[in-house]
């Protein structure tokens, strides 16, 4: 698997022509979509001061608001079709073979729901899922496979009015483990001991009612900054060793967001919260900006390293 | 109703809250103590296969092999106590360790499918061995805070609850076994 630095290099040389070329797509869509939002909200709130002309109604103006949003992201997500096409196949599609050639990729699906829902991470479980750019293959003969992940939940108020609520949005990894386990160990990041302290957070995770029994690692780095949940408490420990402990910890600072770690059915699976569709092109800011080039060129490695990184290529004995 | 009615009440739920959750601690200290013993149990029966294989070639180790079958007849003794078991599991692993190294001075031992099937048992018996000894050790601290802690102490007292000792994991033990150097 190619470094980091490579595929910045990479992404700014072999991809440079493609990427000047959709730099001038990008200017020309960036001058249509700032035109067309300025028409469509000025024919919006004409016709906004035309209805409320005599009387203003808070519940009317609500739903007049959520209308124009709407149809807004709409208008705004066909105007962007056909530049998000073609951004996928020729920046982010040669960015993932050249990473890995064994890898395929379809921009439009996205994790099956079922790995989502066996994986424990979440203890609601969704109404309704979406997502895109799905990778998946083998890396050093280990099945690996992600995408981007939303997953919702439908809430009704008193009033018989639905709203969505988010459960999850952000990458979604799974991969086969490198051990053979029977139950189903999750570790989450640590909400409770770091913000109410040790005494009153432990008592609180100790009683976490849909979870399973609270297993208290050894490694005082790794207790502040997660909690383990297991159905077996040496099992956990059979995954989870120090080595293992240290490696989530740097991978989790090297991705600088809340993960999310369950052992469950063989595999493992790492949900890591962005809180936004990754991988989807920029069109205010310039694809050649440095800071922009990371976002898809660390994601995609952060993924797509996980095997290396937590050395999931290692089989031991008896899974030969 | 008076209110030492209901003071005495709520004393009496305490109690049994606290005489429940010493019961809870003792319980988890046993049960996670059943799985180190499964565990050890395992590579003990590891044991003669690993020395009858080995025993051929290695010359100068005779003493250590003598050792680890005496080790192991030690640990199959009935009515052995805890704390002897876990003594007999630090020599033990002691033991396994120098003969491990040892290995690598055998070319024909090294390359022995029989001995390198072995050697990956162990190593895998070892890794659940280490598992379940820092279970044991988290659920005998768990149990060891109640018995000394305030107000859980005096009624661990009166129950007579003694402090447990904990498994002493060696440095080495702390490192994952690196698989690939086993083949260098």
């Amino acid at each position: 698997m190619k470094g980091l630095s490579e595929l910045t290099d990479f992404y700014y040389k072999a991809l440079f022509p493609t990427l000047e070329e959709l730099e001038e797509n990008r200017k020309a869509l960036r001058y249509r979509v700032v035109i067309i939002g300025l028409i469509y909200s000025l024919v919006a709130f004409s016709l906004a001061f035309f209805i409320f002309d005599q009387h203003i109604n808070l519940e009317m103006l609500a739903f007049f608001g959520f209308g124009y949003v709407g149809v807004g992201a709409f208008i705004y997500k066909f105007l962007i079709k056909d530049y998000t096409y073609e951004f996928k196949e020729k920046i982010i599609r040669p960015l993932i073979t050249a990473i890995d050639d064994n890898l395929n990729y379809s921009p439009t699906l996205h994790l099956p729901q079922e790995h989502f829902n066996r994986s424990k991470l979440f203890t609601s479980s969704p109404d309704r899922v979406n997502g895109n750019d799905y990778v998946h293959g083998k890396i050093d003969n280990i099945k690996i496979q992600f995408s981007d992940f939303h997953a919702e939940k439908r809430h009704k108020d008193n009033k018989g009015r639905t709203s969505w609520r988010t459960i999850f949005r952000g990458l979604f990894i799974v991969s086969e483990f490198n051990k053979h386990f029977h139950g189903s160990t999750v570790v989450l990041p640590d909400t409770a001991q770091s913000s109410f302290g040790d005494f009153i957070g432990n008592w609180l995770q100790s009683n976490n009612f849909g979870r399973d029994e609270l297993v208290k690692m050894d490694d005082v780095e790794f207790e502040k900054e997660f909690v383990v949940y297991s159905t077996d408490q040496v099992e956990a420990r059979y995954i989870l060793t120090h080595t293992l402990m240290q490696k989530l910890l740097n991978y989790k600072k090297r991705s600088k967001h809340p993960v999310h770690v369950s052992f469950t059915s063989k595999n493992i699976h790492i949900a890591i919260e962005y809180n936004k569709d990754l991988f989807e092109p920029s069109v205010f800011h310039s694809l050649l900006k440095y800071k922009i080039a990371m976002e898809y060129v660390s994601t995609l490695h952060l993924a797509i390293g996980i095997v290396e990184e937590l050395k999931l290529n290692q089989k031991l004995w008896s899974k030969l | 109703m008076s209110t030492s009615l209901i003071i005495v009440i709520v004393l009496a739920i305490i109690l049994v809250l606290m005489y429940n959750s010493l019961i809870a601690k003792k319980n988890q200290v046993e049960n996670i103590f059943g799985s180190v013993d499964t565990q050890l149990k395992k590579r003990y029966d590891l044991i003669p296969n690993l020395v009858a294989s080995v025993s051929k070639y290695m010359e100068h180790e005779k003493g250590i092999l003598e050792d680890i079958t005496k080790l192991r007849a030690d640990a199959n003794k009935p009515n052995i106590s805890d704390e002897q078991k876990m003594e007999l599991d630090a020599k033990m692993s002691a033991a396994l360790g120098s003969i491990m190294i040892a290995v690598e001075n055998y070319p024909d031992l090294k390359a022995n499918e029989n001995v390198m099937h072995l050697q990956h048992s162990l190593n895998e018996v070892e890794e659940q061995i280490s598992a379940a000894r820092r279970a044991y050790n988290q659920a005998v601290t768990d149990y060891n805070n109640a018995i000394e802690q305030i107000p859980t102490n005096f009624m661990a007292n009166a129950m007579n609850y003694r402090q447990k000792e904990v498994f002493e994991i060696s440095e080495g033990e702390r490192q994952n076994v690196n698989v690939k150097e086993l083949f260098n």
